[in-house]
């Protein structure tokens, strides 16, 4: 009497998916991104003001630059994936209406796909010099 | 028994009492400052877009960075900018605090309410601090 009834299979408790079908993975991930996001902000913020008042061409060297290419790369992935989950919580807070939902959901990661996408290209593009 | 009932019934379509939400407490500092995290958190998604514009410029060309500079360069392009380096200082270092709440510590009254202060005064000043440097480097050989 002392434990408390056992209401899942054992397959779902190794599994350790609640009732969300996800598990923990979101929390934890946005915990890691989080992590690296110190580092790489650090990084992003020396970045940008070593270009500051340098005109184009010094900027194409600088932010095409294998070292700092990476970096940028690094960060903008980073931020994607932990902006993603972050403003997915969001909308899970606020918005109940399930077709709302549906379509606030899809937009979240159409945005940060395609913003993510269009500035690792531009970094690439500087980057390989094309 | 009949009227458990007919209350029961009643019950689905009756108004029931809610939880109390955030209004009904008293604002303290550490709510507050979660709350802010949130809104840095939104403000910085969309504060991507400044970064992906930027990068975009550099790749377009001359004329598109021209451009780009001229905006960042303007009265509200310095207000979008200084926002965002606050706003991701003050996430940086509320995401820190939370980093370190996870491990349990720093949880008990003193310490929490120290860490949130410290998360406020630190934000200023390291957007200060970036802004100063940034000036000065601003101010050194074209």
């Amino acid at each position: 009497m002392s434990r408390a009834p056992q209401m899942r299979t054992p397959m779902r408790r190794v599994r350790g998916l609640g009732a969300a079908h996800s598990g923990t993975g979101h929390f934890w991930h946005q915990r890691v991104t989080s992590a690296a996001g110190v580092v790489l902000t650090i990084a992003l913020v020396v970045i940008a003001i070593s270009l500051l008042g340098r005109n184009h061409a010094a900027a194409v060297q600088i932010l095409g630059s294998s070292p700092v290419a990476v970096i940028m790369l690094l960060f903008i992935i980073n931020s994607a994936y932990h902006m993603w989950i972050g403003m997915q919580e969001i909308i899970l807070d606020y918005v109940h209406e399930d077709k709302l939902k549906l379509l606030a959901l899809m937009a979240n990661t159409f945005f940060v796909v395609a913003v993510a996408a269009a500035a690792c290209f531009a970094i690439l593009k500087l980057s390989f010099g094309v | 028994m009949a009227e458990l009932e007919a209350s029961t019934n009643q019950g689905a379509r009756r108004a029931r009492p809610l939880s109390p939400h955030l209004q009904i407490y008293r604002p303290m500092l550490t709510m507050m400052m979660s709350i802010v995290h949130r809104i840095t958190g939104a403000a910085l998604y969309f504060g991507m877009l400044l970064l992906a514009w930027w990068v975009i410029a550099a790749a377009a060309g001359p004329n598109a960075y021209a451009n780009f500079e001229r905006f960042i360069g303007s009265l509200i392009g310095q207000l979008l900018l200084f926002g965002y380096t606050w706003a991701l200082m003050h996430h940086m270092l509320g995401g820190i605090r939370h980093l370190i709440w996870d491990t349990l510590h720093g949880l008990e009254p003193a310490e929490r309410e120290t860490l949130t202060l410290t998360t406020i005064v630190g934000s200023i000043a390291l957007t200060l601090a970036i802004w100063v440097i940034g000036y000065l480097a601003m101010g050194g050989p074209r």
